[in-house]
């Protein structure tokens, strides 16, 4: 399963100025998506560690609930939003990138 | 007044059981009464997925079906085998029962437990899946030393395999004691049986099946369980959250965080853990070979965290409507502690609300996840063995199909006895610390080699193996000198490691082992190795060469 150092293959799709867009587009919209899943969650877990008084403030005056609950389903449920970013663009405009760059080096 | 003080109790119980959240540990516990309709549809389901494996036996023909079925299965089907895998009796009798008695503690738990899966998907299922094909062993090798590496990989996935097995089989002994009323080595002996039976015959089609099943039923049970909880109190979250404070013995104060990750170490080096931890336990990333292409598979992921998510919310919901149904009554407390132990809240809001059919109906999904579960875990540790150690490192690929499968097989079957074997000899011990380990390794040595390798040009073999082996000693030491070992099973009187997960450390140390002694290695392998990155690279990124690959 070695492959060979440089198979022609690899190199003509590296020759296609389409891979590197796409490399690029790819990489940094996943970048991004990490980046804001990863601060989300780090800076609710410092507010947890640090300041936890802010969590325990009720939603308004005379509600039980504080607003720990619906900040808490917020990350859940925005980190699982972005996984649909994600899939949405990888798997259309990304997708189709990566077919042609793949028509175009088998040919 | 009564109700707060047996909440007490029963918060001393969960507290005892909480390192142990992330697999089954359920901890020591009473026999109770022999449950006949859990033992029933728990039948059912057995009869139900035995069906399925003779089905998915004629269709096993292959190592890339036992493996990987075929490819064949669907981004949505794999999203809810996926989302199975994770959802293990743990997480609704562990998790519920921390909201439980910690109150949002329990829900910041939760929400680390997931916080994963966004990370997987935007940084390294469509790199698995174009490059792997049947073990993870296969991506951390792809440029690297065969051999050497490929070897090491594999003793790593074993490792986890292993120690994930112990934990689930100790958990479902004690769990079907508990619910269904029967000896602790039935159990263990049925789960191993039923295990080599799925995998054996029917491999990954079946295994995954198995999963789906249990997930939808799993999904299926916790709602209609949400739904009887918030019809009590009259669809209200707010009148939920009112009556819990009520009720509580810390009032306003389960609101709120407590002291359960006050310490921001801790809470970091946790999250490590499960976050990386979960990415490289190998049962999991074995699904994302079962899908044809990366576009399923990145949908696969897509659909797994919405369903995650959503039952994790569902289960946080059952924990604060058991705080008021199940803690304010005396038919669930003895002697001022919870039957059962600290994880059974749930299962007692499944009998407060739905009475004893419901409650056997949610026992019975409870040992079926655990069984779907060391299915998983029983194939990703056959093929290591039969795939990497066999047909690659000592047969150097000259192994036939057929040999293939048959080592594979025989591998399946020594892994259920295996399990059977450890899973009774650690019944009496406390098996807490195999989480810390199991996580903490899959974190510290799967994981790093795993990202460096798809990721980082200069990663040599001798710079993976140093990390690689940095990152076993750091792990398996600082979980023997942490609270689940030191302590627990040496019975010393403090911990010298004062913390629960050694992900922080151990990774952290693996990583930089990693890169250094990669940086110094001027070896003409190394060479080689860093010159292959750019095919490895445009393979990863385009997935050419990958559907070829995946038929052998």
């Amino acid at each position: 399963m070695h492959s060979p150092a440089n198979t022609p293959v690899y190199e003509r799709v590296r020759r296609n100025p389409k891979f590197h867009e796409l490399v690029r587009q790819r990489s940094r919209l996943a970048l991004i998506l990490s980046a804001v899943v990863l601060a989300g969650y780090y800076a609710f877990m410092m507010v947890v560690a640090f300041a936890p008084g802010l969590l325990h403030k009720p939603l308004s005056d005379d509600s039980s609930l504080s607003v720990g609950f619906p900040i808490g389903a917020a990350i859940i449920i925005l980190s699982w939003l972005l996984t649909g970013v994600y899939s949405h663009f990888a798997n259309g405009r990304f997708q189709d990138l990566t077919d042609e760059i793949t028509r175009e080096t088998l040919q | 007044m009564i109700a707060r003080r047996i909440l007490l109790a029963g918060t001393a119980a969960t507290l005892f059981a909480l390192p142990a959240l992330a697999a089954g540990d359920v901890g020591q516990l009473e026999k109770q009464p022999v449950n006949l309709s859990a033992i029933g549809m728990f039948i059912a389901f057995v009869v139900m997925t035995l069906g399925i494996t003779y089905w998915a036996a004629s269709r096993t023909r292959s190592t890339s079906d036992f493996y990987t079925a075929g490819g064949g299965i669907t981004g949505f089907q794999n999203g809810l085998a996926i989302a199975g895998d994770y959802m293990s009796a743990a997480t609704l009798l562990g998790l519920s029962s921390l909201v439980f008695a910690k109150g949002y503690d329990g829900f910041v738990y939760t929400i680390s437990f997931f916080v994963g899966w966004p990370i997987i998907l935007f940084l390294l299922a469509e790199r698995l899946r174009n490059l792997g094909h049947f073990t993870f062993a296969d991506i951390a090798s792809y440029r690297l030393d065969q051999g050497k590496i490929r070897t090491f990989a594999a003793i790593g996935s074993l490792t986890v395999v292993c120690f994930y097995l112990i934990v689930q089989m100790v958990g479902a002994g004690q769990l079907i004691k508990l619910l269904f009323g029967l000896d602790y080595n039935v159990a263990v002996i049925v789960v191993g049986v039923l295990m080599v039976v799925y995998v054996t015959f029917g491999g990954m089609i079946a295994t995954t099946w198995v999963q789906i099943i249990k997930a939808v039923l799993l999904l299926g049970g916790g709602i209609l369980l949400a739904f009887l909880a918030l019809s009590r109190f009259g669809f209200s979250l707010e009148a939920i959250a009112r009556s819990a404070i009520a009720s509580h013995k810390d009032g306003v104060k389960i609101m709120g965080p407590g002291t359960l990750l006050a310490d921001p170490v801790s809470a970091v080096s946790l999250s490590l853990g499960l976050l990386f931890g979960t990415a490289a336990l190998p049962h999991i990333m074995m699904r994302f070979f079962t899908v044809p292409n990366a576009r399923e598979a990145r949908k696969s992921v897509f659909y797994a965290s919405g369903f995650i998510g959503f039952f994790f919310l569902i289960v946080c919901v059952l924990g604060m409507a058991a705080i008021t149904i199940v803690g304010t009554d005396p038919q669930f407390f003895e002697g001022g502690k919870l039957i059962g132990g600290g994880n059974m809240p749930v299962m007692h809001l499944a009998k407060a609300l739905g009475g004893d059919l419901f409650l056997g109906f949610l026992s019975a999904v409870a040992f079926a996840t655990i069984l779907a579960v060391v299915s998983g875990l029983a194939l990703a540790g056959a093929s290591a063995i039969a795939h990497d150690l066999y047909a690659r490192v000592i047969r150097k690929g000259e192994a036939t199909e057929r040999e293939e499968m048959r080592v594979s097989k025989i591998a399946s079957l020594v892994l259920g006895v295996l399990a059977v074997v450890l899973g009774i000899a650690f019944e009496k011990q406390n098996v807490a610390f195999l989480v810390g380990l199991t996580f903490g390794v899959a974190a510290s040595v799967n994981f790093p080699v795993l990202i460096l390798s798809m990721y980082w040009k200069g990663l040599t073999t001798r710079g993976a193996l140093a990390g690689g082996i940095a990152g076993l000693i750091s792990a398996v030491t600082l979980v023997i000198l942490s609270n689940a070992v030191w302590v627990v099973v040496l019975n010393n009187p403090a911990p010298i490691f004062p913390y629960e997960q050694p992900a922080l450390f151990s990774m952290t140390l693996a990583f930089i082992v990693t890169i250094i002694v990669s940086k110094l290695d001027s070896s003409a392998l190394a060479r080689a190795e860093r010159e292959a990155f750019e095919d490895q690279f445009v393979r990863s990124q385009t997935g050419i060469g990958a559907a070829a690959a995946a038929k052998h």
